[in-house]
């Protein structure tokens, strides 16, 4: 499987220190939040509220780069670097990319744990 | 608490992101640690308060009180602010890690983080932590639980400032032949029993003892922190030190050991005290003419075969009752006047 959401290197790395198991529970943990935190961007944006916004970009990015999500890591880093302005100029186009990557992910990591 | 070696400290990791938190929580569990986790600055703060830490992992950017806060509260809390902080973020941006190493943080770990620098910074840390509170261990030794905490927040700077206080000289009487007498281990031993019962005497009237050679001492009472009552506090010990010596002699008679007698002296005044020494080695002491007066007072027990020896200012400091013989001027090697020389009397 080719897997161009997932840097397979970085998630083999996170295995094998970690230990497969706790990976599969971290993953999980993962999926439950990441929702969150795109509900809260979302919410932010409306509210005009740029530290929330900030905070919740920042979250994705780190938990990003964590899994090896390194695409969806460099989109939350755009936006936590960026901010609320350039989202708002753009009509929230970054949040439906955003969106869209992170069910790419989200589709990998379900298989990698399969696997 | 964490004891020797690098496993088994007792870890406290803080992050708002669930993820971080149960993978941080995860390696140094892996690393052999006991790990406990809060969500934000404030739960980490009621914590840390409230149990026990050997170190803090700290993330940044969280809500209710980010990792800045958690610092600056850290600095200013006496009990906290030796405790050592990693700091892990993501966040970027060289002034962020300036401004943490600032507020006091050890050392600064970019997320995700490497679970072999966690493990090497963590173990550096935790062995700076154990050298300081050998340190602490040490200071704790040599003066009163206050006097240990004032010199933790003073620092340990050298040089001197004008103070009003009492001074003490104290060693055993005849003590060279006792020596030649027993067994060197004999000696040790009966100065170690000795000097535990002449330190609790001391620190247990607010003195600090500055001094120790052979078998003589000298104390300070009024210095670094001010004691209102110095002269009695003073004259209290050295009557508890007499005592505890009879004490002592009745145990050491009841063994078969040699009994021993002690010789005090006290003077009170301005002196000069603070550290003195160079940057490597110091020692907190007073220097000046009470000082001097105090060691010739001692001396002069033997000639005045009295046990306790006080000069004219320490008898004016006295504000409770205590009794006194005057034994007159006496003229001491090295004082151009002669000095009004009381012996307090034992029982009391």
């Amino acid at each position: 499987m080719t897997d161009t959401a997932i840097h397979r290197a970085t998630f083999e790395e996170l295995k094998s220190t970690a230990g497969a198991e706790f990976v599969h529970e971290l993953i999980d943990t993962f999926l439950a939040e990441a929702p969150v935190m795109l509900d809260d961007l979302r919410h932010a944006l409306a509210m005009n509220d740029a530290d929330r916004f900030r905070r919740a970009a920042h979250s994705l990015k780190s938990n990003s780069h964590t899994f090896g999500a390194l695409s969806l890591g460099a989109m939350a880093r755009e936006l936590e670097l960026g901010g609320l302005r350039s989202v708002r100029d753009a009509d929230g186009a970054q949040l439906e990319a955003l969106t869209l990557e992170y069910a790419r992910v989200a589709r990998s990591l379900t298989e990698l744990k399969r696997a | 608490m964490h004891k020797g070696g690098h496993g088994g400290a007792r870890l406290l990791v803080v992050d708002d992101n669930k993820v971080n938190r149960l993978l941080l929580a995860r390696n140094l569990e892996l690393q052999g640690h006991h790990v406990a986790t809060a969500e934000n600055g404030r739960v980490a703060l009621e914590m840390l308060r409230r149990e026990a830490f050997d170190l803090l992992l700290l993330d940044i950017e969280m809500p209710e009180m980010n990792g800045f806060q958690v610092l600056e509260q850290l600095v200013n809390d006496l009990h906290l602010r030796d405790l050592p902080v990693i700091v892990t973020s993501s966040l970027e941006g060289l002034d962020n890690v300036v401004r943490c190493i600032e507020l006091g943080a050890e050392d600064y770990l970019t997320k995700p983080v490497n679970p072999v620098l966690l493990k090497a910074r963590i173990d550096a840390s935790l062995e700076k932590k154990r050298l300081r509170d050998q340190q602490k261990e040490l200071v704790r030794r040599f003066a009163t639980p206050e006097v240990a905490q004032h010199l933790q927040e003073s620092g340990f700077s050298l040089g001197g400032k004008r103070v009003r206080g009492s001074v003490m000289f104290s060693d055993i009487r005849d003590f060279t032949p006792l020596v030649e007498s027993q067994p060197p281990e004999a000696t040790i031993d009966l100065l170690n029993t000795y000097y535990t019962l002449m330190f609790n005497a001391i620190s247990g009237h607010g003195g600090i003892v500055s001094l120790i050679i052979g078998d003589g001492l000298m104390a300070i009472f009024g210095a670094p922190l001010p004691l209102a009552d110095h002269c009695d506090s003073a004259v209290r010990a050295a009557l508890e030190m007499i005592e505890l010596i009879g004490l002592f002699n009745v145990d050491q008679a009841a063994a078969g050991k040699p009994q021993i007698r002690i010789g005090v002296g006290i003077a009170s005044g301005e002196m000069v005290a603070g550290y003195t020494g160079t940057n490597e080695r110091a020692t907190y002491t007073c220097i000046g003419d009470t000082v001097n007066l105090a060691s010739r007072l001692e001396l002069h027990t033997k000639t005045a075969d009295c046990p306790i020896l006080i000069d004219g200012a320490t008898r004016q400091g006295l504000r409770g009752n205590v009794e006194l013989d005057t034994l007159g001027p006496v003229t001491f090697r090295g004082k151009a006047q002669p000095v009004d020389v009381f012996s307090v009397k034992l029982g009391q």
